[in-house]
């Protein structure tokens, strides 16, 4: 089954870059059926909290301030349902980890990550919070968050354009449209 | 300065006083209090500028760098070490300093050279469970020795002290908090931190009664990073301590290989670097500016603020083709010429910039409740700055001339007309007009300089590998936040033997707790954003 072209205001299906891995991860979602009732209440749901994504306010270094002007006026992510951003990890949805993340600051941004309610989402902007970036080597450096978090989108860059910023962004949008969000909890221990 | 070395030698006899690029008195451990009192009481050095701690190999050793308030230009270097490596000991100085407390906090931290009578020896940038001492020589920089480790600890309470008693050294423990005092932790993530800072502050009431800043949260080891690497690959760092005068610090250390290996920089690129480095600042500044007033819940203002500095963003990415980190400036010039729109572009960035600064003044600075937040509110005297050893806007603020550019002129400063900004209130107020009206004379500078870009090469001819002549080299350049510093120590190598930043932020922190005492925590925000500081650059 081939992913639904599901549009993003502004951008259309043939201009994202990584189609594959989606398709794939539909695939998978869907190996054993859809059910047409509980499909598209997924599908009304899935809209709505795909445009009201709302990020956490944090950064801890250069990353945070391409952040800010991808907030602000020119760039202005609100347009795209990323409204405002939150102070209080209980009421985001998204964590956008922007910046280089230290051994010090591995447990807050654990304990940031387990406050937040579920769903959530984990966005990894920038070299150094996908790898380590040029501190890699350093003493004291986490090699990547994906070493203790599940990160859903990678943007690269040192630091990513604000442009670069709102494409992963939408690359998360669409992975929320396709997730299942009807009694996903039942199937996963069913799985189990 | 002979008659300063005889002063010395008349104190301390058999101090070894040098004539480098400053005078440099190398002293004993135990005569270092006494050539410390004299150079600090009698001689004016009041202000610490840099305090960092070597690893020579046999010993470990702290350079001081002291600076007169009067003539910042006016420096002189001490040096000491201890032979003994397994329980390194050195007196303090930070009851004649007070930048040097947290300074020596920090060379614990890397070197575990303890500092007897400090009144506060915890670690500053690691944690209490850190095995080893990161930038020793001899340190193993495995993963295995300090593996990540995800539990959240409890804070302890208590600090130490080493108090020597006849031959041996007492460890004294104290509280940080009295019994009653109401804590509240402010940060780690907080918006009104401006980063990963975390401040314990002990309320009376409303009152604030003390604060205990904690930093570390984003230390990134970047001065051992470039133990390990050739000038060139280490430069791209100094552009991620401070983002947001990343083309000034890069220019800072340029100019210090540039003047150790005597490479001769082209007039181009000194105009080049002086212009960029202008617009670098009008863009800090302007960041400065729109975030204090969102702290202050103005979001308008932030909005107007990262308006007017896309177009600042615009021009960096057009001639060195990053926005935010532009990589810009190499080892002898500038990496490319500029972009034909340059000077076109700047050109209608003046008056726009002009326009926008009397929209900001209409917008915020006549604001009744602004007013009403700022004026009076964390006075910062001009003998606190001193003591912790305060630069830049902020401290010009508080009445000290300490802009370097016109006090150590470099790059084309010297053929440029501006005014040093300064005021003698030393409130909120005063710092936050500070930097506003710097804007408008970097504007200045910028408008004298852009139609007189003299042709030529934009850089140098280097070597393929910069190897820096034996010895040691400062160099200190006027950032937007103040006077940020490099130590280069060189063993003639392609590589540093040792390389310190001095981070302007660190002392506008350390500060914090002495001028928000007796302010309300509402006020805490508002000194915040008018002190201005920028996390990564404490931390490094």
């Amino acid at each position: 089954m081939e992913v639904k072209d599901i549009k993003i205001k502004g951008i259309s299906y043939d201009e994202f870059k990584d189609n594959d891995s989606l398709e794939k991860y539909v695939e998978e979602l869907r190996a054993n059926g859809v059910g047409i009732i509980t499909g598209v209440l997924d599908d009304i749901i899935n809209w709505g909290r795909s445009n009201s994504l709302w990020p956490l306010t944090f950064a801890t270094s250069c990353c945070g301030i391409e952040f800010m002007a991808v907030g602000a006026a020119r760039y202005d992510f609100a347009r795209f349902g990323f409204e405002v951003t939150r102070n209080s990890p209980r009421q985001a949805d998204v964590i956008i980890v922007a910046g280089t993340i230290v051994d010090k600051m591995a447990p807050v941004l654990k304990r940031l990550y387990d406050q937040m309610a579920e769903p959530k989402y984990v966005i990894a902007m920038g070299s150094c919070a996908i790898s380590g970036g040029p501190f890699c080597n350093s003493y004291c450096v986490v090699n990547g968050v994906d070493e203790f978090l599940p990160v859903d989108v990678y943007v690269p860059g040192c630091p990513p354009k604000p442009e670069a910023l709102l494409y992963g962004m939408m690359q998360l949008q669409r992975k929320v449209k396709m997730e299942r969000f009807m009694f996903k909890d039942k199937e996963v221990k069913e799985n189990e | 300065m002979e008659n300063i070395k005889e002063l010395i030698l008349a104190k301390v006899s058999d101090a070894v006083i040098e004539d480098k690029q400053y005078l440099t008195v190398t002293v004993k451990p135990e005569d270092l209090r006494t050539l410390a009192k004299m150079l600090r009481y009698d001689e004016g050095f009041d202000y610490l500028i840099q305090l960092t701690g070597v690893d020579y190999g046999d010993s470990l050793g702290v350079v001081y760098l002291l600076a007169k308030s009067e003539d910042m230009a006016v420096c002189i270097v001490i040096k000491t070490a201890t032979a003994d490596k397994e329980n390194p000991t050195l007196p303090t100085v930070s009851d004649m300093w007070k930048a040097a407390n947290w300074n020596e906090r920090e060379v614990y931290d890397y070197f575990g050279v303890i500092f007897i009578n400090h009144p506060d020896m915890r670690h500053l940038f690691l944690t209490e469970r850190w095995k080893g001492y990161p930038l020793r020589k001899d340190y193993d920089a495995g993963r295995d020795v300090n593996p990540l480790d995800l539990k959240s600890y409890d804070m302890s309470d208590t600090t130490v002290s080493y108090v020597s008693e006849g031959d041996g050294i007492k460890k004294i423990e104290k509280n940080l908090f009295e019994e009653e005092d109401y804590v509240v932790n402010i940060g780690p993530q907080h918006p009104a931190t401006h980063g990963v800072l975390h401040f314990r502050t002990a309320l009376d009431g409303e009152i604030i009664k003390k604060i205990d800043a904690n930093c570390g949260y984003i230390h990134r080891g970047v001065e051992k990073l470039c133990e390990g690497l050739t000038y060139p690959q280490s430069l791209h760092f100094t552009d991620r301590l401070d983002y947001l005068c990343a083309h000034i610090y890069r220019h800072g250390l340029c100019m210090c290989v540039e003047k150790a290996a005597g490479i001769e920089v082209p007039e181009r690129a000194e105009v080049i670097r002086t212009i960029m480095d202008e617009l670098q600042r009008i863009d800090s500044h302007l960041i400065a500016w729109s975030c204090m007033c969102q702290d202050m819940s103005a979001l308008t203002a932030f909005i107007y603020g990262m308006r007017d500095r896309e177009k600042i963003l615009d021009i960096f990415e057009e001639t060195g083709g990053g926005r935010l980190i532009q990589n810009y400036n190499v080892i002898g010039g500038v990496m490319a010429d500029i972009h034909p729109n340059f000077v076109q572009r700047v050109k209608d960035f003046i008056p726009v910039m002009r326009k926008g600064l009397k929209e900001y003044h209409q917008l915020y600075t006549g604001n009744v409740i602004a007013r009403e937040r700022m004026i009076g509110v964390g006075v910062m005297s001009k003998e606190t700055a001193i003591a912790y050893g305060v630069t830049g806007p902020s401290a010009r603020a508080s009445g000290i001339h300490c802009d370097l550019r016109k006090m150590a002129p470099y790059a084309a400063y010297d053929k440029v007309e501006f005014k040093e900004i300064i005021r003698m209130e030393g409130d909120s107020m005063a710092r936050y007009m500070n930097r506003l009206d710097e804007i408008e004379e970097s504007l200045h500078i910028i408008e004298q300089l852009i139609d007189n870009i003299p042709e030529g090469d934009f850089c140098a001819k280097t070597k393929a590998i910069i190897k820096l002549p034996e010895g040691e080299y400062f160099q200190r350049v006027e950032g937007g936040r103040g006077e940020w510093g490099v130590y280069i120590l060189s063993k003639g190598d392609k590589t540093p033997y040792r390389m310190k930043f001095r981070s302007p932020c660190m002392t506008l922190v350390n500060a914090m707790d002495t001028i928000s005492r007796g302010g309300k925590i509402a006020d805490l925000i508002t000194i915040g954003g008018s002190m201005d500081y920028i996390i990564p650059d404490i931390d490094r």
